[in-house]
């Protein structure tokens, strides 16, 4: 069984005893334990179930690698599924529970399919399944789909809390063991600001547990060495130490993403669980160590089969001895250790069984020494047991699998050598090579990732650069910090990197199987993705069926798609593909390595912004005025607009209707304060807007005011507004609401990229001026009243515009209507906006003023034919089509778009054009509908030859008039059309002019 | 070819599946082809598989400069819907769903075209608008969709947030019959399909000159030698401007960096694809049970297979503001993909200023969906020099300037 040791325990407080629970049953554990040295404790070896077959798996290693021990955690809204116990650090009142599994842990349906496995190979759903085709739907992909996944859905909205760091470093250090410490020392001691981050609780990494007891660094003990490095780096001003914080991700131009952990360890505590960093440094150290690799041999998934130095590190960390019996299986010196401490705690060691036929170096004298029999050139044949190893059976490494020997054990301790963590190294691009005398992938020094000086931006240090002792691992960290220094700017002190000792290993063996020559059967039952299920005898299928190439492997065997991406799994599949194809492991390569290095929230991700802070809304200053009266509120961009004021008792069509009627009959105030208003300005501004607009700008004289459209360079209508010539040099530019910032940006394009070398400038100045237009034939009555400037028609014609004061309030005045009536739009001071509006509420009761949303501006409009961007244009509409030519200047040589409008296509007269539409009955033609014309095209299409592009029911009319586009409409009117709807009926209208109202444009121009 | 099934299968697992023959064969080139295409991405191998097919030309070779699928087919989020605006695009697309219908029976080849429903989400008035005038259209071009309120929005969809302070969800496109599929099968069903006809798919092999003589195409350098042919298709997605270059031609493609993520596995919690357009991000559940996310594009252009990371933050961000639950799972993994991209968001299938030489591009972020109905129209256009599918998406329509436009009505096509 699975037991806390009375000795041992680095990590754990003895003194305090807390408690938590699994599948509802309570257990207990001491702070400093994660969940994983916790459920050992508590003998809770099996932990969860596989992904395909639903077998029984139990916790493998003891850190970000494991596979297996993944947890619902927590509940309701801190509920979170695929926690890792292996990283979890406890805390009292932890609740977790097992995942991928009915009706239980211990007892759960989906293991038939184990028994099955022979049956569901690596792709057999490629194979299967396609008959009846309608099963797949309905049968077949609910049953797989219940059947995977592995964690239940969270349910309700996260009550945590996230946040976003930005920090700008010279060197950032990812990893704090011994190598991540000195390469931040040597580094630091440049005078180069560092930032060292460690993903675990603690500094000091795997030295802590391998090298306390026997090595020494300046001939101090490792724990005292660590002890003093981390104080000297802490006492120095220009370094940064953070723990419980993970490298996540390298990206281009020397750009890391950091995933701290704040308060997974504290749930009750204030302040964000988890802080996104995004780190800008000149250069990165990955310090990030190494991954034991398991073997393969048949069984290695029983429960109790784990890594040989997750095993050390329960015991050393965390007091916890995983097994009572642990047979060690390995193909290198580095598992002796694990022998050695575990009989040195006072267990038993009944068998080390060394792949090696020559055995190992001074570890293995040293486990013999304290009398652990040792079998050289042995394998492990077979694991047996199910929900718990029960027994070893041992063949020879060089056979077949033939049965010599059994030994009784409750553990196997594994170990297939080791492999440097070169993720983020790999992320940007950096290079591997082959190591063939530790059989591993190490970062090509020579090919890193490079930033846009072509110089390299990150550097491995330690065992993650393929440093494998101590003392190797010392003076590599140490060079990597100094030359970091240096490729940062910083003059690295001339130092010598701290003396240690280091271990004399043997050489490791690669062992890919085992036995070499295992039997199909065998083979059949060595896993290499414990929790994806994946054996050796599916990358061997794979690579029988051609899927040659390891992405192709690792996609049909799902092969490293588990949540460990592949950590444990990769190297050992792509060494059995690499020998299935015939051809050397470096020849097959590895798969992408893709951030981030272990899953990261999505919380962090998102940080703040969520809910009302999403994205922000943009108010305009009398939006509370609005929200006070009544407005039924319309995003629009990143606005909100009333879209109609509804009175008590009154429903919203009904609100719109009585606004028209009221402007059209007395007065109305809109607030337009969100329409784009950005200043041109310099001795070229008018020659730029010539190219800009449509029109010609550059005649409009100060003081007068012209509609402009825009087009793209492919000649389609983009948007529209007055332009208003404040003075010689300066041009106010009205644009529509959604278009103000990104008409801003077009401008600023042109500018920056083609004419660079024009005197102009352009400054959005949207939010400076609240603006309301004042409309309706008593506006003029209306500003007369509060006084002030000259509004007569004399002193200020149609399409002028003025700077006075009105009823006391600095302003300017356009004479401008997008309604047909008498319209002043008069802009005030943001800071004046709602002081003038009440002033004009206030002024305005007399004369029946009602503030006007947006629907009714669009009916009103509508009425007089006017088009709306968005609306009648869908960006495949030029202006010509909407009737506009008039504002297409043909004197001038050139305009955005100009070249595009003369292509075939653009001055064909069969294009669809702007037209009025009336139903024949009065009723309202539906939204977004077309008009059909006889037959279907080659493609079994209804033939279409119009469409509604905006359709109202007009109060003033008393009926539904609607705009369109048809096929050369112009030349058809009084034809009526025919427009299905989805509702089953046919529309019929006919075609009309566009100005339903006030053709002749009286009421505005008085 | 051996036929799958489940019948096969067992007999296999009687003898540990020693007796499966490969999936495709690996040959070296032939000297000549009547037809080469270049690039073993789904619209390649699509092409070459209908060109055998409908036509009977079978003495073809797909070159592939990597492993075959391994370009955006291999990297994109699967989602399949033919709710577009335009005719052209709802013919091309609608055709493509239907043969996803029948893909897997007709590949042998177990696709997993899932047509779980698409829902295209409207949280602006103007999106409202946009999507009832996609279903008009559509009512008309044969394809069935239709707009839903915000309750059957939420009924599909039980998880999501329809009162969002920010946007919230006023209705939606919904598409019954669009879904997704396995992208992996898909190119592998016709890798296999393709070498059963004798075609050869040839991996590994990168071409790297296009050989004219009087204007015509004779042959290709690859990195596995000269290989002469009649015709030749170009068909590789992000590189297009690269091969156009090799063949003396322009294009009007601009390549960019796609991204999209996946979250860790969990049971499952959505049935049906969304898109949310708005605040750009869509999401669905794959059969593993992952939650696979994709937004926007990166804004510059480039080659890498990599993007920035504050595009996927956008996506992650706009989608816990649609689906709240996801702020507590884990992002798994991100990726990227180079898509090629018009100047109106639709492909290219055309013949080309070269004489021979057909190209296939332009299906930028969403051209998955496309890969059946593509090949069997752009078979047609390299057999006979035309097809109707595939006619108004030549590369004259840029200088006519017949655009088609589908940016109106979504702002994310995927
Ligand atoms: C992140 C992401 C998400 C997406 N989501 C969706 C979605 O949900 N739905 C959807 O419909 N679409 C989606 N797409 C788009 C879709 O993936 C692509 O449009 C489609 O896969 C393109 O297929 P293809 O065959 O044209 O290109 P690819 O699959 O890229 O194939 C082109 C092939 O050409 C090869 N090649 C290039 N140069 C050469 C050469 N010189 N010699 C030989 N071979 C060469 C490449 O190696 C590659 O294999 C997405 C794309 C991405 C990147």
């Amino acid at each position: 069984m699975s037991t806390r040791l009375s000795t041992h325990g680095r990590l754990i407080d003895r003194s305090q005893t807390i408690k938590f629970t699994f599948n509802g049953k309570w257990m207990r554990g001491h702070p400093g334990d994660t969940l994983a040295s916790a459920l050992l404790a508590n003998d809770q070896m099996l932990v969860g179930r596989s992904f395909k077959y639903h077998r029984p798996r139990g916790i493998v290693a003891s850190g970000a690698e494991e596979p297996n021990a993944l947890v619902n955690m927590g509940k309701g809204p801190t509920f979170e599924p695929n926690q890792r116990a292996t990283t979890t650090e406890l805390f009292d009142g932890l609740t977790a529970t097992s995942q991928n599994h009915w009706p239980s842990l211990e007892f759960d349906v989906g293991e038939i399919n184990a028994s099955l496995s022979r049956f569901l190979p690596a792709g057999f759903y490629y194979k299967t399944f396609m008959y009846p085709r309608a099963f797949w739907k309905h049968v077949y992909e609910p049953f797989i789909r219940q059947s995977a996944g592995l964690g239940q859905a969270p349910k309700d909205r996260d009550a945590d809390t996230y946040e976003h760091f930005y920090a700008f470093t010279d060197i950032l250090v990812i990893g704090g063991g011994v190598a991540g410490l000195q390469a931040a020392k040597a580094a630091a001691d440049s005078g180069a600001k560092v930032l060292l981050v460690e993903q675990s609780s603690a500094w000091g990494g795997r030295a802590m547990v391998d090298q306390v007891d026997s090595e020494t660094v300046n001939d101090t003990p490792v724990d005292k060495f660590v002890e003093e490095i981390t104080a000297e780096l802490a006492a120095m001003p220009n370094v940064t130490m953070r723990l419980r914080m993970m490298g996540a991700g390298v990206y281009d131009h020397g750009y890391v993403l950091a995933y701290e952990r704040l308060n997974d360890h504290q749930p009750d505590a204030d302040g964000p669980r988890h802080r996104l960093w995004r780190i800008r440094a000149k250069q990165t150290i990955t310090a990030t160590g190494a991954i034991e690799r398991p073997l393969s041999f048949a069984g290695n998934d029983v429960p109790g089969v784990m890594l040989a130095s997750a095993v050390r590190d329960y015991v050393v960390n965390f007091g916890v001895s995983p097994g009572d019996r642990t047979v060690i299986a390995t193909n290198n010196d580095d598992a002796y250790l694990t022998a050695i401490i575990l009989k040195k705690a006072g267990l038993d060691v009944p068998r080390i069984i060394d792949a090696r036929p020559e055995g190992g170096g001074a570890l293995m004298e040293e486990a013999k020494a304290l009398g652990i029999r040792v079998d050289l050139g042995r394998a492990i044949a077979k694991v047996k047991g199910s929900r718990r190893v029960t027994k070893v059976q041992i063949c020879n490494q060089a056979g077949e699998g033939g049965v010599l020997d059994e030994v009784a054990c409750d553990a196997v301790a594994m170990s297939g050598g080791w492999s440097p963590v070169v993720h983020l190294w790999s992320h940007c691009g950096g290079k591997l090579l082959w190591d063939e005398g530790h059989a591993m992938f190490r970062p090509d020094g020579d090919n890193p990732p490079r930033g846009a000086s072509g110089e390299g931006f990150v550097r491995c240090a330690g065992i993650a650069n393929g440093a494998m002792d101590l003392a190797a691992v010392i003076a590599d960290a140490h060079e990597a910090g100094k030359a970091a220094a240096k490729e940062a700017g910083f003059t690295p002190k001339r130092s010598k990197a701290p003396a240690a000792t280091s271990r004399a290993d043997a050489a490791l063996l690669p062992v890919w199987l085992m036995p070499q020559g295992a039997k199909t059967e065998l083979r059949a039952k060595s896993w290499l993705d414990f929790q994806n299920d994946v054996k050796v005898t599916d990358v061997q299928l794979a690579a029988r069926e051609g899927f040659e190439s390891v992405e192709h492997t690792k996609r049909y065997t799902t092969l490293g798609m588990a949540t460990d991406q592949g950590k444990l799994s990769n190297i050992n599949g792509l060494a059995i593909l690499s020998d299935a194809l015939g051809q050397p492991i470096p020849a097959t390569g590895t798969t992408t390595f893709r951030p981030p290095y272990t899953p990261i929230s999505m919380g962090a991700i998102a940080g703040e912004a969520r809910g009302e802070v999403f994205q922000p809304i943009r108010r305009t200053p009398m939006h509370d005025w609005h929200d006070a009266n009544g407005a039924d509120w319309e995003p629009v961009g990143h606005w909100r607009r009333p879209y109609a004021f509804v009175r008590p008792g009154e429903s919203v069509e009904a609100a719109v209707m009585r606004e028209v009627t009221n402007t059209r009959e007395s007065i109305g105030l809109l607030d337009a304060s969100t329409l784009g208003k950005l200043i041109v300005k310099g001795p070229d501004a008018g020659r730029f807007l010539d190219m800009l607009y449509t029109n010609m700008m550059s005649t409009l004289k100060p003081g007068r005011c012209r509609y402009g459209l825009m087009c793209t360079e492919n000649g389609f209508l983009t948007d529209d507004g007055v332009v208003a010539r404040i003075d010689e040099d300066t041009f106010l530019c009205h644009t529509t609401t959604g278009g103000a910032d990104r008409i801003h940006a077009h401008m600023e394009e042109w500018l920056q990229t083609e004419w660079w070398d024009w005197k102009v400038y352009v400054a959005n100045v949207t939010e400076q001026y609240a603006q309301v237009a004042v409309v309706g034939p008593k506006a003029r009555k209306l500003l007369e009243k509060l006084g002030g400037m000259d509004v007569s028609a004399d002193e200020l014609p149609f399409m002028g515009w003025a700077d006075g004061t009105i009823g006391g309030f600095a302003c300017r005045v356009y004479r401008i209507s997008f309604s047909g009536e008498l319209s002043f739009e008069i802009a005030v001071k943001a800071s004046d906006g709602q002081a003038f509006w009440d002033a004009l509420m206030e002024a305005g009761s007399e004369f029946g003023i009602q503030p006007y949303g947006t629907e009714c501006l669009h009916i009103m409009r509508a009425e007089k034919g006017f088009i709306m961007i968005g609306d009648e244009t869908d960006g495949t509409v030029i202006p010509q089509d909407l009737g506009l030519d008039w504002a297409i200047s043909k004197k001038k040589e050139d305009y955005l778009g100009k070249r595009a409008q003369e292509r075939s296509h653009m001055t064909d007269p069969n294009r669809w054009k702007l037209v009025g539409l009336e139903t024949v009955d009065g009723s309202v033609l539906p939204d977004g509908a077309y008009a059909v014309g006889p037959g279907k095209n080659a493609n079994g299409q209804r033939n279409m030859i119009g469409r509604v592009t905006s359709t109202y029911h007009s109060p003033t009319l008393g009926r539904g008039i609607a705009m369109g586009l048809v096929q050369h409409g112009p030349d058809r009117m009084g034809e009526v059309l025919e427009f299905p709807g989805t509702d089953g009926k046919t529309y019929k209208a006919k075609i009309v002019s566009p100005i339903f109202y006030d053709p002749e444009g009286e009421k505005q121009n008085v | 070819m051996r036929r799958y099934s489940a019948f096969a299968v067992a007999r296999e697992a009687l003898r540990y599946h020693s007796g499966w023959e490969r999936a495709w064969a690996s040959p070296e080139p032939k000297k000549k082809y009547d037809v080469i295409i270049i690039g073993a991405g789904g619209h390649g191998l699509a092409t070459a598989f209908y060109l055998g097919k409908r036509f009977g030309i079978k003495n073809v070779a797909i070159l592939e400069k990597g492993w075959l699928g391994g370009g955006n087919t291999g990297r994109n989020t699967t989602i399949i819907r033919s709710n577009y605006l335009q005719d052209p695009s709802a013919a091309i697309y609608e055709k493509s769903r239907s043969l996803y219908e029948t893909m897997s029976q007709d590949l042998n080849y177990n696709v997993m075209f899932s047509p779980r429903g698409v829902i295209m989400l409207a949280q602006t008035h103007h999106e409202v608008r946009g999507y009832q005038r996609t279903a008009h259209a559509n009512a008309l071009q044969g394809v069935k969709t239709e707009y839903i309120g915000p309750e059957r929005v939420k009924e599909l969809v039980p998880i999501i947030n329809i009162n969002g302070p920010r946007y919230p969800v006023l209705g939606g496109l919904w598409q019954d019959r669009g879904g997704t599929a396995r992208h992996d099968a898909v190119a592998w069903g016709y890798a296999r399909a393709c070498s059963d006809m004798g075609m050869d798919v040839i991996q590994k092999c990168e071409v790297t000159g296009i050989r004219r003589e009087s204007g015509r195409v004779v042959g290709v350098s690859t990195s596995k030698g000269e290989i002469d042919c009649d015709k030749l298709g170009i068909v590789v997605a992000g590189h297009s401007g690269v091969l156009a270059d090799l063949a003396g031609f322009r294009l009007p493609i601009e390549s960019v960096a796609l991204q999209a993520l996946v979250s860790e596995p969990i049971k499952p919690c959505m049935d049906v694809v969304v898109m949310a357009n708005t605040v750009h991000g869509y999401m669905s559940q794959s059969d593993k049970g992952e939650m696979v996310i994709g937004g926007g594009a990166d804004g510059y252009n480039n080659y890498t297979q990599r993007g920035s990371f504050h595009h996927i933050e956008e996506t992650v961000r706009a989608l816990i503001e649609t689906f709240p639950m996801i702020s507590r799972l884990k992002m798994l993994r991100q990726w990227g993909g180079i898509v090629d991209m018009t100047g109106d968001r639709s492909p290219i299938l055309s013949k080309t200023p070269v004489d021979g030489v057909f190209i296939n591009c332009g299906w930028g972020t969403g051209g998955f969906k496309a890969i059946p109905g593509s090949g069997y129209g752009m078979a047609e256009l390299i057999a006979k020099g035309s097809s109707p599918l595939t006619d108004a998406f030549s590369l004259n329509r840029f200088k006519e300037g017949r655009f088609i436009d589908e940016s109106v009505a979504a702002g994310v096509a995927h």
